[in-house]
């Protein structure tokens, strides 16, 4: 085989492994459960206590990707998670990612502060309420979690035990991506997954 | 704080209870869990768990006694690395009263909250609250 021939047959392979799996540098990332781009709606932002009584604001997390976790103490599936999401946390904190907890539980702090304790829980947990659920879209099932991109954008949503593989592929994805346009909706909340608008409550637009 | 929304089980007072004054009497609740839930048992085994309980809201002629509960099951979930005790499918409460001896004689009905928190297999929903209506009779 000429060194002409040979050249044209490794230029069609590699064209080929182009067309067929990408000739990004970067390592490919499955994620099945991230929606595109012109499907994300911005997520809703809200106002709620840390345990240090400090305000948490999901805009304050913008240009970042997050890894939004409503869980509760009494929900197993979300402890089988809860160490997963403090992995990611460690892994990917430098990288422009934050994870979120938003408890759920009737008990409010009683109940979170002892549990974040024993586990050791290295992220944000804020307490969340009826508002808080009714702007995602009405939470009803533990977890449920939404994966924001940078631009402040619901990317996917988890509802229940989802595998950490998942998560993980996800993330990575996300970081991958740059921030563009849109972003949180502050003011006004989108339901994740509905079409129409709803106004936030009044005691988050007045702690704003 | 939740919405109450879907419920995942039913609990109804089995028949009329019929009781004499000055006598103890007890009433079969029926409580029956939605196919692929369970609840936590009366004496879940972890501390984080919320029990299934029933409590008696508005008294009535009758003295609201001690709630037994069947033998709960220990079932092994794939989010759980030991067994849970828990509930599934129809169970029956035995919920006791003492009828007072200077209690009126005719109908009366008293009313319950049966307070519980199921999950399924990947998924746990908030506590919820059923009301129980238990229609009795003194004699």
């Amino acid at each position: 085989m000429s060194a002409l021939r040979q050249g044209t047959v490794v230029l069609t392979g590699f064209l080929l492994g182009c067309v067929i799996y990408g000739c990004s540098p970067v390592k490919a990332v499955k994620a099945a459960s991230l929606k595109p781009n012109g499907e994300r709606h911005a997520a809703p932002d809200f106002a709620l206590k840390d345990a240090d009584g400090k305000t948490v604001r999901l805009s304050d997390y913008k240009g970042k990707v997050v890894l939004l976790d409503f869980w509760a103490t009494y929900c197993g599936p979300c402890k089988i998670e809860i160490p997963w999401f403090m992995d990611f946390e460690r892994k990917h904190k430098d990288q422009g990612f934050s994870v979120l907890g938003v408890d759920m539980d009737d008990e409010g702090w009683d109940a979170v502060k002892p549990f974040v304790n024993d586990v050791g829980i290295n992220y944000r947990i804020v307490v969340g309420n009826d508002s808080t659920a009714d702007m995602f879209g009405g939470i009803e099932a533990l977890p449920t979690t939404f994966l924001i991109d940078r631009a402040g954008k619901i990317a996917a949503v988890h509802v229940g035990l989802t595998s950490k593989s998942e998560f993980e592929n996800a993330i990575e994805q996300l970081l991958q991506t740059p921030a563009h346009g849109g972003g949180i909706i502050e003011g006004r909340a989108r339901p994740a997954g509905g079409s129409g608008r709803v106004s936030l409550p009044a005691e988050l637009v007045g702690a704003r | 704080m939740w919405a109450q929304g879907n419920q995942y089980l039913t609990a109804e007072a089995s028949q009329k209870l019929v009781a004499k004054r000055g006598a103890s009497a007890e009433a079969k609740i029926a409580v029956s869990i939605q196919p692929g839930f369970h609840v936590n048992s009366n004496t879940p085994n972890d501390a984080y768990l919320i029990p299934l309980k029933l409590t008696w809201t508005s008294g009535g002629a009758l003295e609201a006694g001690t709630v037994i509960f069947p033998k709960p099951q220990m079932e092994k979930y794939e989010f759980s690395d030991k067994p849970l005790s828990v509930f599934t499918g129809d169970l029956d409460l035995i919920a006791k009263f003492k009828v007072p001896a200077g209690a009126s004689q005719g109908p009366g009905i008293m009313l319950g909250k049966l307070r519980y928190q199921a999950c399924n297999s990947n998924s746990c929903f908030p506590p919820k609250t059923v009301e129980v209506r238990l229609s009795y009779q003194v004699q």
